[in-house]
């Protein structure tokens, strides 16, 4: 028997839906309950970020880079200010070099809570989403309790970081690791290994590597695929390459290389490696250095361009910055991860159901904050 | 560094593509190296940019539109990497601002695609071949190009008033 075609429909998702994790809507062609064709319309949340960054000077940048992506501002913030501090020649003290690694990682863990927690509402799993909200928010009260905002930091600054650690930080994060550490197993139990969630998960979704890297997906969503590529460890920069750790890869433990179930195997698997790097960071921490100590007193590169990559939570987030010898940017471009997931979700969605959507969605762990600028 | 190789390699096949102009730097900064361009023939030098054993760029990371200034022209930046070999390269390719048109690269990398229709938005920079060159982050009907240096603001979009006092804001 062959395939009946009927008439096809077009639906659309969003912009506002608890599944779309932001204002986006997709534009969805249907013949019964399967998809033909998805064409994502983004721009909803457009700020002209780039245009902005043109009338502003290079500090005053840092707290636009939080609100891209809103879920990893740390992280945003990391991969400007190591931009901007390779177009200045600046080295910066090795304490403030530890301090952004142990902050980029809280973040990491924390982002990856929000993506999990989330990807459990998508299929339906409402419990371990506030098991991993109650963890993020510790790590949020370690954030505000270093520089007061719990979202959007403005931590990292060209040469330095506003604020030092405060006192008890150090001792509050291992209380935190200790306390993470046997949840993350409680975690993977209820959800992860949960038939249910396999059945939702597994063999849907296929992202092969090929086409990943056609698309530029990169980060979680590359390696579920089976690519190992971590900027941290393939262009090491700041001081990853002294720490020790590893790169999950997606294996199809569940079902097929580079389906939903090992992209979010991925994600689970990098918040207990960046556990480790956390332990490391904290050990090694030197207790001498100046976090203002490097500031320049003007931000101001010479003539020239860079194109710096970072390994942020979505994977490859680059700065492109083009220095006229002005106090501000004369162009400044952002390579976001999550533009170019999104942009594959047509390939690896067509041709799966409707609920089927809902889940590779959110297996991209998309922030369209960052998307849209 | 790759590039050197990637210019060997396109002079070798295409002789009239890399513009006799100072290769290989970006100027003073600690920036990378690039490889400057005409856009004749892009397509197929992208095609076996991606092909060659030895080079084998599968990975586009990155397009930049950059105006480069009220009386020069349009150039665009291709961020370029290899997976296999994990190398990188920038390519560049500057347009006039009048007749802004190179050919697209969506056929040979498939993010070019949405990376090339952002470019196209923000620079009016038009993509020939491209299958569906359209806004993509500002509205359909918006009018001009952003960020062109030469860019100004409409007075109104749909009779909403664009504030033009800007005290405070700095």
């Amino acid at each position: 028997m062959g395939i009946v075609h009927g008439e096809e429909m077009v639906l659309n998702i969003g912009p506002q839906h608890p599944s779309t994790h932001g204002v986006l809507r997709l534009h969805v062609r249907t013949d019964g309950e399967i998809i033909s064709h998805i064409e994502p319309v983004i721009g909803y949340l457009h700020r002209c970020f780039e245009k902005h960054c043109e009338n502003l000077s290079y500090e005053q940048v840092i707290p636009f880079t939080d609100r891209c992506d809103y879920i990893a501002s740390m992280n945003n913030n990391f991969g400007y200010v190591v931009a901007m501090e390779e177009l200045l020649g600046i080295q910066v003290p090795e304490r403030v070099e530890y301090i952004r690694v142990i902050m980029a990682e809280l973040n990491r863990i924390a982002s990856h809570l929000v993506a999990l927690g989330t990807y459990g509402l998508d299929v339906g799993a409402f419990t371990p989403f506030l098991y991993m909200f109650r963890d993020r928010e510790r790590i949020l009260d370690l954030f505000e309790l270093t520089c007061g905002a719990r979202l959007l930091y403005n931590y990292m600054w060209v040469g330095g970081l506003s604020h030092d650690l405060p006192v008890g930080f150090v001792e509050a994060t291992y209380r935190f690791l200790d306390d993470f550490e046997p949840n993350l197993n409680e975690y993977h139990e209820l959800l992860m290994y949960n038939k249910i969630f396999i059945e939702r998960t597994a063999d849907v979704g296929i992202l092969p590597p090929d086409v990943a890297i056609s698309y530029g997906v990169t980060g979680p969503n590359l390696r579920g695929s089976g690519v190992s590529w971590d900027l941290r460890k393939d262009e090491p920069y700041s001081i990853y390459d002294r720490l020790d750790f590893e790169i999950p890869v997606g294996t199809g433990q569940m079902g097929t290389v580079g389906d939903c179930w090992d992209r979010y195997w991925v994600r689970a698997q990098e918040m207990a490696e960046s556990v480790k790097i956390l332990r490391q960071a904290l050990k090694d921490l030197p207790a001498e250095g100046d976090v203002h100590e490097a500031l320049p007193r003007k931000v101001r590169p010479p003539k020239g361009s860079i194109y710096k990559r970072t390994e942020s939570p979505r994977g490859d987030l680059a700065y492109y910055i083009i220095s006229d010898g002005k106090p501000v940017p004369f162009r400044l471009k952002m390579r976001s991860p999550a533009f170019t997931a999104l942009s594959v979700l047509s390939e690896i969605a067509s041709g799966w159901m409707i609920s089927d959507v809902i889940a590779i969605l959110g297996s991209l762990d998309i922030v369209l904050g960052e998307i849209d600028r | 560094m790759i590039n050197p190789r990637i210019i060997e390699f396109i002079r070798s096949r295409w002789p009239e593509a890399v513009p006799e102009v100072e290769t290989g730097t970006t100027g003073d900064a600690p920036g990378e190296a690039y490889v400057p361009l005409r856009p004749n023939d892009w397509n197929e030098i992208a095609r076996q940019l991606r092909d060659d054993p030895a080079l084998k760029l599968d990975s586009l990371q990155c397009i930049t539109g950059v105006d480069l200034g009220p009386e020069a022209n349009l150039e665009i930046r291709y961020n370029l990497h290899s997976m296999e070999h994990r190398h990188h390269g920038e390519i560049r390719i500057e347009v006039p601002k009048e007749t802004p048109e190179l050919p697209s690269v969506a056929a040979v990398w498939d993010i070019a695609d949405w990376f090339e229709r952002e470019v196209y938005d923000m620079y009016g920079i038009r993509f020939s071949g491209h299958p569906n060159l359209m806004r993509i982050l500002l509205p359909d009907d918006w009018e001009g190009w952003p960020l062109r240096k030469d860019y100004e603001e409409p007075e109104t979009y749909h009779g909403i008033v664009v504030p033009k006092v800007k005290t405070g804001w700095e």
